[in-house]
This record gives C-alpha cells, structure tokens and sequence, in this order.
C-alpha cells in the first residue's frame, strides 16, 4: 500500500503518456487517458488518506521505511530507494495527491477541446509522482530526484501552449530561476556528505547535533561543526528559496501562470512550492542546531510575504493576483519555520493547499465562463451569472484572509502567535511584517471578488452573453475544496499544532527545549491572538470601500501616488534588475565567447584556420607548377648551380 | 700568335653551353628551338670531354662522347617524333601552348 500510492501515478503518467499520445499509435485515447490518470489518482488518493490515518493514529512511532531497491552503490556511497514514512510525509502524501486528484478531475472539464489532453494529463501525473518521490525521500539524492522531477514537469506543464511564445518563455523562465536554487541545494548536499559522510536521513538528522563545538575539517579548514553546519544549511535553503518562490528567486512564479489553471493550481498553490518549505521542516534537526541559518530563513520569509502581498495590490490578471498571494502564503510557512515553529508551517501549507488549490480552480472556472479573459478590468457583475462559482471563491478568500472559522484562520493566527511567542527582535520583525501582508492579502483577495463578481460589468457584451456554466467536473472539486478550506483549519488544529502537536509529529519534527515560539503561541496575549483578524476585516471593509463605493479610492490613491503604483505594477521592478545584472551580461558574455571565443579563435585557429592556411599554401605551391617546359628546365639549373656551388665551396663532400 | 690551349676549348664549350641555355629560357616560340638548344648543352659538353681527353691523354673521354652522340642522336629522333605526335594532336608547338601540366 505504501508503495502503491506512490507508484499508480507513475502508472498512470506512463501509460497516458505513452500509450494516450501519438508515441506508440495513441490507441488508448484521450478519453481513456483522462480516465485513468484520474482514477489512479484518486486510488492513490484514497491509499494516501488511509496512510496518514496509519501513522497519526499511532503517536510517537518510528518512522516506516519502505525499501524499494539499491540505487546508487559506489564505495562506501550507498543511496538505497526507499520510502521514509512519518508523520511529515503522510501528511504531504495526504495533501499531494487529495489535491491532485481532484485537479485531475477538474482538468477534465477545464482542458475539454484542448489538442494535447494525453500529453498534458501524463504530465500531470508525472508531477503528482515526481512530487510524492520528494516528500517520501529518505535520502538526500531521491529528494533531489524529486526535486528535479517537479522542476522538469513544471517545464514542460508550463509550457503546455508550446506554440505561445510567452508560455515558453515562462517555462524557461521557472526552469532556470530553479536551477539557480537547486545549485545551492546540490551544493547542500555535498556539504552534508562532507559533513556526515552519509546522505541517509536515518543517519544525518540525528548525527546534527553533535556537530556545534566540535572541530572538524570543512571547506579545506578547520572550523567549528555549527559553524559548517550553518553554511550548509543556508545553502539547502537556497534551494527551498529557489523551489518556494522566495524573495530573490520568487521571479517565476507569477510568469509561471502562462500554464494552464490546473496547472497553477497543482504546481504552484499545493505541491511543487511547498517543497522548500516541506524541505525546511524535514530538515529541522540540522536547521534546529544552526540559529543563523534559521534567522535568515526568518528574514526571507517576512520579506516575501510582505513583499508579495505589495505588488499583490496593483496586479490586474486574475491568476497573477493569486499567484502574488501564495508567494506571500510561503513567506508566512518561512518565517514560521524560522522561529521554530516547524508545526505551524506544516499546518498552514496544508490548509493553504486547499483554499489555494480552491482559489486557482476557482479562478480557472472565471477564466473559463469568460472564455479565456484572465484580466479583471474586464470582468464584473459575474456573481449572478457563475453564482456557484463566485460563492466557493469567497470561501476561499475568506480562509485565505484568515477570517474566523475558516482554514486559513487557525494556521496564520498559529504562525503569527508564534512569530510573536518567539520573542527575538527577527520574531517580532515578521510578526509585523505577516500583520501588514495580512492586511494587504484581505484588501487585495476583496479586490479580486469585487471587481470580478460585483462591480458592473466592464467587457465587451458579446462575451457577457454567452458566459459558460460551469461543468460538474470542475464544479465537484470547488465544491470539496471549498469544504476542505472550511473544515481543513478545525479538524487540523488540534493534532498539528494543539496540545497534541508532539505525539502528532512524533520524531520527524524536532525543536529545541529552548525554543519555545510556539507554546508561547498558545499564551500569546489577546491582541496579538486578535489582531489579525482585525486587519483582515480592515482590509475586507477597505476593499469594500475602494471598489464598491462611489468613493473613487483607487483612482485617488494611484494619482496621488504614481511612483508607488508604477513601482509595484512593475514588480519592484525585479525582472529588469534581473534583466540588466545578470540577464545581459551574461547576453553579453555569451555573445563574446560565441562570437570571439568560438568563432574567432578556436574556429579561426582551429579547423577553420587550418584548412585555411592549408588552401593558400596549396594554392602557391601549384604556383609554382606552371607546366611551361623552361621553368622546369630553369629550376633543374638552379638545383645544379646550388650543388655545383655547395661542392666547390667545399659544404658537400 | 697565341697557342691554342686547354683554357680556349673550355671557354667555347662554356659559351657554346651558356648559349644552350639561355636558348631555352629566352625561347618562346617552339619546341624545336628548345630541343636545338639541349642538342647544342651536350656538343658543349662533348667538346669539354674531348679536350680534357686530349689534354690528358686518355681516350675513355673521347669514347664517352661517342656514347653521348649516339644518345643525343637517339633523343634527338625521339623528342621529334614526340613533337610530329604532338603537332598533329593539338596543332601547335608552340612553348606558350605547351602547359596542360600547370596547377
């Protein structure tokens, strides 16, 4: 069973993926591959439930390790196949393949009449796979496989429309932003191997702590183990940067959207995003014994969220908006995981997975009944046209604002208790960092309804008029997504981050006696408990006053502050930063190694040179051979005079 | 009057050589002229053979140059034949024509 719900995706990958397209003939179909993707989605989905039931109904046990076979055996190197199943990883089995699942269900609906359904339902599978290969890793080497597989599919799902040049574009974009982060990653590893002498989990985690105070030979030098150990794991960080969309390396996930909306939902609201952050808590024995690495995990997170949730504002494309928002949503998981408290982020990401899967697919459906419009200047009055769909998106928003009772309330109020319970100047930095996103996100999720469900209608009539309704096989996931944003947050709670969270958790989270970030959460004074709530329905009233009140806020607050609105229109203005730093010198280098490297000295000296001189040498050697009979008559008499002169002068003898 | 030595020989042979040469170089017209001239090289060098034999007194000089004779005379009958051959394939003997070998 173990085994199973990690490998029927595959199954299911493999046989759309070859038998549904043309590579073998397509005779399966795309109906059939629709169909059985999915339903080996949802069987895995069914295992996944059941293996989170195993091992959170038996508290404090060891860590279940599936061996499959011998990868890797090279000396003393030894990296096994194997499935490392603990609470951490059930519980990502869990999420990873309930959401994917009712994505692939969903995408049956949203891809109708699309030209590449196989290819695109093998991809998604592959991911789902790729995805569950990463969080049931339990060695360093299978999670970077994982690591690379979801960066590939994500590749290819992005640019799904291969034949746009912007989803290319895009594609190549996430790709190479994330082979940025995944270089720090590797270099991670090989800094654990240096350090343990191993890439096992089941030796490396425990071996952590007795690293700081000894000296050990690190990077050519002696240094202290916390302080080799804080370098690596600034550079595994680096990674989950990269992977998570964090401040610096965040560039692709808004262009990321170019893919289709299942796709920004699958890989970029519930699963390939949280790999950094799943990575953080799955190291969290390593992360635990190096306090630097942890603060800058802290500082990143509070930047992103706070960061994401400014440019979340101002943008006008329906998905970039919800694409800003999780990048702030991961901001938040960070800083949690920053201040130690690993639950806390473990929760968030998976309540976020649902009202975020939730506010994609959502906004898919919108994209859809408008007939592919994604800009919400052009939307509006939508609420009585696609009401079921308007109803599950305020859902979403309203656990996404952490409004009372809903998911997205008992994770942020856990982490932001818990940034403040750390009680650390950082700790208190990202409280008021997440408080300020807090009330962005509200104020731009209210912004998004408005202006899509209740302002007038703003487009061209014609497509008014003939607004879709919305198939049943995208309307059952909204509809069980949306009860899983409500439901996710009260039923979570008291297992992930309540009084039990210890016993849940069991051995695969550790935190140090002396970080007590979140049991302080649980005493956090009342307006600290109360304040985020208050800013999200702060920012809730401020949307409602900006966008459905004569009041002209917007158009106010955008002339009296044109820098401001251009400055976060343009995304801090961190592609063309990105553009003139790094984008064009290396334009520039690649053109002079092309150009001058390549082309004139190693072409112009090598076989281009020498053939060449090769010719003209030919050519005056044939000169010489004119085929008049007196030249070589001539040439015979100077050979004789030579010789003549060589004997008389007495060279020759 | 002067006596006529070894030195005299030598120079009309040398002359009679430069000559030779010179024939064939500054010669553009035809073959022949070319062929005449490699004749008048070997008569030069025959009359070096013959007055170095008579100067030393030995005869082997003199029977080479019979040798030489009897070759210029066969090379002689040979080059023509290969030019009457030649003049009726391409109708000229002219030197300038005479290049197909040129690279």
């Amino acid at each position: 069973m173990y085994t199973a719900a990690i490998f029927l995706p595959l199954l299911g990958a493999v046989l759309a993926g070859l038998f549904g397209t043309r590579v073998f003939g397509g005779f399966i179909g795309e109906r059939l591959s629709q169909i059985v993707t999915t339903g080996l989605l949802f069987l895995s989905a069914i295992l996944g439930a059941i293996i989170l039931w195993q091992v959170a109904s038996q508290p404090n046990s060891s860590p279940v390790t599936v061996p499959v076979f011998t990868w890797i055996a090279s000396g003393e190197l030894r990296i096994p196949w194997a499935l490392r199943y603990d609470t951490l990883s059930a519980v990502m089995v869990f999420v990873v393949t309930f959401c994917s699942a009712f994505i692939h269900l969903y995408s049956i609906g949203y891809m109708h009449g699309d030209s590449g359904i196989a290819r695109f339902f093998a991809y998604l599978s592959l991911f789902t796979f790729a995805m569950l290969m990463l969080v049931t890793a339990d060695n360093f080497v299978q999670m970077f496989f994982g690591w690379e597989g979801v960066g590939l599919c994500s590749y290819f799902l992005i640019g799904h429309y291969y034949d746009r040049d912007s989803a290319n574009a895009a594609a190549i974009k996430a790709f190479v932003v994330n082979r940025v982060g995944d270089f720090g990653f590797a270099l991670g590893i090989f800094a654990v191997f240096m350090l343990f002498g191993s890439l096992d989990f089941g030796v490396v985690l425990p071996g952590a702590q007795g690293l700081p105070g000894k000296q050990i030979a690190f990077a050519g030098t002696l240094v202290d183990g916390q302080y080799a150990l804080t370098i690596t794991c600034i550079l595994l960080f680096i990674g989950a940067m990269g992977k998570s969309a964090q401040f610096l390396l965040h560039t692709w996930l808004p262009d990321a959207m170019e893919g289709p909306t299942p796709v920004s939902a699958l890989i970029h609201a519930a699963t390939m995003v949280t790999a950094g952050v799943f990575m953080v808590c799955r190291l969290s024995p390593m992360f635990e014994y190096a306090p630097d690495a942890l603060a800058l995990v802290t500082v990143i997170g509070a930047i992103t969220c706070f960061f994401a949730a400014t440019i979340g504002l101002v943008q006008n494309d329906i998905k970039r908006v919800i694409a800003y928002s999780t990048c702030s949503q991961l901001g938040y998981m960070f800083f949690a995981a920053g201040v130690s408290a690993y639950p806390a982020a473990m929760f968030h990401l998976t309540t976020h997975a649902f009202f975020k899967a939730l506010l994609f697919l959502g906004s898919g459906a919108v994209i859809h009944a408008m007939h592919h419009e994604q800009d919400m200047r052009r939307m509006g009055g939508l609420w009585s046209k696609i009401k079921p769909v308007a109803i599950v998106m305020w859902i979403g928003s309203l656990a996404l604002a952490g409004i009372p009772f809903f998911a997205g309330y008992y994770s942020k109020d856990i982490i932001l208790e818990s940034a403040f319970g750390a009680e650390t100047n950082l700790g208190y930095f990202a409280f008021w960092m997440g408080i300020a996103a807090a009330l962005m996100t509200a104020f731009y999720s209210w912004r998004l309804l408005f202006m899509t469900f209740h302002m007038p209608y703003r487009g061209d009539p014609h497509t008014y008029e003939r607004i879709e309704r919305t198939p049943w096989t995208m309307m059952i996931p909204l509809i069980v997504l949306a009860t899983g944003a409500v439901v996710a947050g009260y039923l979570g709670y008291k297992h992930f981050v309540g009084e039990g969270w210890q016993s849940f958790w069991g051995a695969s989270i550790k935190i140090l006696p002396t970080h007590k970030a979140l049991e302080h959460a649980h005493h956090s004074p009342l307006w600290v408990a109360l304040l985020p709530v208050v800013v999200g329905v702060l920012g809730i009233a401020l949307a409602w006053y900006a966008y459905m009140t004569s009041s002209r806020f917007p158009e106010r607050m955008v002339a009296a502050n044109e820098p401001l609105h251009k400055f976060l229109l343009n995304k801090w203005y961190f592609d063309e930063l990105y553009n003139a730093i790094f984008i064009r010198p290396a334009f520039w280098i690649g053109r002079l190694f092309w150009k001058g490297g390549d082309g004139k000295i190693i072409d112009g000296f090598g076989p281009d040179g020498i053939a060449a001189t090769t010719i003209k040498a030919a050519r005056r050697v044939a000169a010489l051979q004119t085929g008049y009979v007196y030249h070589y008559a001539f040439a015979i008499l100077i050979g004789v005079v030579v010789f003549v002169t060589l004997k008389l002068i007495g060279v020759l003898r | 009057m002067w006596q006529i030595g070894l030195g005299h020989y030598l120079t009309v042979a040398a002359i009679l050589f430069t000559i030779g040469i010179f024939g064939i170089f500054l010669n553009r017209k035809n073959v022949i002229v070319i062929l005449m001239s490699i004749e008048l090289m070997l008569l030069a060098v025959n009359i070096n053979l013959v007055a170095f034999s008579w100067a030393l007194k030995d005869l082997v000089g003199q029977i080479f140059t019979m040798f030489v004779l009897t070759v210029a005379a066969a090379e002689a009958a040979i080059g023509l034949a290969i030019l009457v051959v030649y003049f009726r394939n391409r109708g000229s003997i002219a030197v300038e024509d005479i290049n197909v070998m040129k690279g």
